[in-house]
């Protein structure tokens, strides 16, 4: 254990802070769940590509820079600290990128990562259909092979991005015959696809940040298929496990989340007559740190060689509560200022984005399998329970 | 940056559990219930002779030289099978309060030979500090470290006098302790004294850090023993949501207590004065996972939690008290407090392991 990072990684960090402090943009960006906003993030992610900054654990022939881990975390840290903007691409370079390069030929993974990196090609996510969400084994939207083509029909829902997106990736089922997690297979489908409609869903803020996704006699190349016919269930579980397991909330989102928690409990926090807020503050601050000294020791496993545990999947219990605490804790501070969503710059100075965060940490113990659903996963595969 | 054990640490760890899990049994623990001194002599001569003692001695004054990192996971194997006797308070706290006191050329010839004696295993020194009014099997000690304001007294037991008190749980055994403060025993006094308690306190939180989350785990292991057995409904009870689940947000709890615990032990290593911050987060995680493991352990346990019986009551006591000893979860959180309204701390996320994990040990030099 050696908890001093190496010189090299301090050369890393003061780069990656230099080149945030010359290319963030100093201008808030509209929200990515709106056409102009969308478009602005998408010119944000072809910045980070153009400096080889969009994903930097990939290799360096898809314009990454080959870090480890570490050199993720500390990627990530600049990154929060720099409030620069979210990132649009999230669904292409956390989710699917990984799996293409697990799995994807090499034609696939020339086809596709490039235009994932350098931001050309958004993706959204099509996991959950109506009957199938916590349940996803439910899937019934069919892609039925057709030669050298699939042809899919269906619907698919709660697809993240989709509204704007170029591109979808989802479960669909290519054995009509198959039940359950059987039969499922990863493919790949251009949202602008003849028979493809796209229905927005407004979410809590009002705006179409996921879609409902029809299918009506959709072809695809059978190229777009990844991994093998059937292998579906077993990829988009690797896929979950990594999206649940590491790189999905990276700890300094809430280690940045928490310290600007602090610094609105020095402004208000003698305002504020309620003493369990100070309770509060201190437990997001500990709760935020914690997060970070798993990922650090579960990044540091990952990059000996070890690999990562059953225990990954308290997680995501872990931060999504946590940034429910961070959020609940900033709205008492603001007190009844805190509906107020902000508009000027006045405003923003004022009440900061704590609203939007609110909303946004609703969803935290909901989506990538809600937290229900992950404490029968602790309970059965960490402690042993029984399933039945 | 490496935030992992090493093999051979993790080796010593799986060494020290499987003897523990064979010698330190619910049955022996309840045996030294109804033993005179409350100690297992022939578990105390093996634990020596695997040098637990000597660990954390620096190899100058003949001991392994070893750090807290190296002890971490065997005091938490310590919780883990609720063991009575204070060997991790011993280690961890005492013994190198002793070595801090030599360290810093302070107290006179009996530190020395005090250790010499813990070193041999035939000497056995018990600690006091404010925080606490009791100590735990101060009637075994032949030694006491004792505080009295910013002084600390090195006295022989026979200048100690005890008074028995009674804890909830049975495998502790507390006594209030008080001497006629004289300058014969004195070791340090001024700021040093009132340094080397500061040390204490975190070393003590630290100890007890880890034995919380030993005894969190070993309270889920045996509720998800019993809940996989016992039946109703005509299957298990552990098949229910609404018990998995309370035992899923322990599990929660636990895991994520570990790695600060670990943080504090390589903070307490490298500097046991200038580690409040994360002893105290430390303490605060594993006190609230093993209370809460405590009431939600009880809880899938039914009646049968409720009774003298059920070995549950040897894990979760001493989880209540171990909770509290060494500071609350209320002062340790009011330490953090303070450190976060502090003008110059540092927060965010670039300082998840201190100021000294930026600064390049060579140049630092």
């Amino acid at each position: 254990m050696d908890l001093v990072y190496t010189e090299q990684q301090q050369a890393f960090r003061a780069e990656v802070r230099d080149w945030l402090a010359a290319n963030v943009p100093s201008e808030r960006l509209p929200s990515f769940d709106t056409a102009e906003g969308f478009e602005a993030h998408r010119e944000w992610e072809r910045t980070l590509a153009k400096g080889n900054w969009g994903m930097v654990t990939w290799p360096t022939d898809y314009g990454g820079r080959g870090c480890d881990l570490i050199e993720w975390l500390i990627f990530e840290e600049e990154y929060y600290r720099a409030g620069a903007p979210l990132r649009v691409n999230q669904n292409g370079i956390f989710l699917l990128g990984p799996t293409l390069m697990e799995y994807g030929t090499p034609e696939q993974k020339a086809r596709f990562i490039p235009a994932m990196a350098s931001g050309d090609e958004i993706w959204a996510q099509g996991w959950s259909e109506p009957n199938a969400g916590s349940d996803m084994a439910a899937i019934r939207c069919r892609a039925d092979r057709d030669g050298d083509e699939f042809v899919i029909n269906g619907q698919k829902i709660w697809s993240t991005r989709a509204v704007y997106a170029d591109w979808v990736f989802g479960l669909f089922r290519t054995d009509p015959e198959s039940s359950r997690h059987h039969g499922l297979s990863k493919i790949l489908v251009p949202l602008n696809s003849e028979g493809v409609t796209v229905r927005p869903i407004p979410q809590l803020n009002g705006l179409p940040g996921f879609a409902e996704i029809f299918f009506d006699d959709v072809r695809v190349p059978a190229f777009n298929l990844l991994g093998g016919e059937g292998e579906g269930w077993r990829i988009a579980m690797a896929t979950a496990g990594f999206e649940r397991g590491l790189m999905l909330r990276s700890p300094a989102r809430f280690q940045q989340a928490s310290k600007r928690l602090v610094a609105l409990y020095r402004e208000h926090g003698s305002d504020v007559i309620d003493p369990s807020i100070e309770a509060a503050v201190v437990r997001c601050y500990m709760d935020a740190e914690a997060y970070a000294l798993s990922t650090y020791q579960t990044a540091s496993k990952l990059c000996s060689g070890g690999s990562i545990g059953a225990e990954a999947s308290c997680n995501k219990i872990f931060w999504s509560e946590m940034d429910l605490l961070i959020h609940e804790t900033a709205m008492n501070l603001l007190g009844a200022r805190a509906e107020i969503e902000p508009h000027t710059a006045a405003e923003f100075a004022e009440l900061g984005t704590w609203l939007d965060g609110f909303m946004f940490a609703q969803s935290g113990p909901i989506y990538a399998g809600t937290n229900e659903i992950q404490r029968n996963i602790i309970a059965e595969r960490v402690l042993g329970m029984p399933r039945k | 940056m490496n935030f992992t054990f090493t093999q051979d640490q993790l080796d010593f760890q799986e060494a020290i559990s499987s003897m523990l899990r064979v010698e330190v049994t619910a049955d022996s623990i309840r045996a030294r219930w109804k033993n005179e001194s409350g100690v297992d002599s022939a578990f105390m001569q093996q634990a020596h002779d695997l040098g637990l003692n000597s660990m954390l001695i620096p190899e100058s004054l003949g001991g392994l030289g070893l750090t807290p990192v190296d002890f971490i996971l065997l005091a938490e194997a310590c919780g883990e099978v609720a063991l009575p006797e204070p060997l991790v308070e011993s280690v961890m706290v005492t013994t190198p309060s002793l070595v801090d006191i030599l360290d810093q050329g302070l107290g006179n010839a009996d530190v020395q030979k005090v250790i010499d004696g813990v070193l041999a295993g035939e000497v056995r020194v018990a600690l006091g500090h404010a925080i606490n009014p009791c100590i735990n099997y101060a009637d075994s000690a032949d030694w006491f470290l004792l505080p009295d304001g910013d002084g600390v007294y090195l006295l022989p037991k026979e200048a100690v006098t005890l008074e028995v008190k009674t804890s909830v749980d049975p495998s502790r055994r507390l006594f209030a302790a008080s001497f006629a403060v004289s300058d014969a025993y004195l070791v340090a006094d001024g700021d040093a004294g009132a340094n080397l308690q500061r040390a204490m306190l975190n070393r003590g939180a630290l100890a007890s850090a880890a034995q919380l989350v030993g005894l969190s785990r070993g309270m889920l292991q045996q509720s998800v023993s019993y809940t996989s057995d016992r039946e109703q409904f005509g299957r298990a009870i552990g098949a229910n949501q609404a018990v998995k689940h309370l035992l899923a947000d322990v599990a929660v709890q636990v895991e994520y207590a570990k790695p600060v615990i670990y943080r504090a032990a390589y903070t307490v290593g490298v500097s046991p004065t200038r580690a409040d911050f994360a002893v105290s987060h430390a303490k605060s995680a594993a006190g609230g996972a093993a209370l809460l493991a405590s009431r939600h352990c009880m809880q899938v346990f039914g009646a049968m939690g409720y009774t003298w019986e059920c070995d549950l009551q040897i894990w979760a006591k001493r989880s209540w008290a171990l909770a509290r000893e060494w500071g609350d979860e209320g002062f340790h959180n009011n330490r953090i407090h303070e450190w976060l309204l502090r003008k110059n701390a540092l927060l965010g996320p670039e300082y998840t392991f201190g100021r000294s994990s930026l600064t390049d040990k060579a140049n630092a030099g």
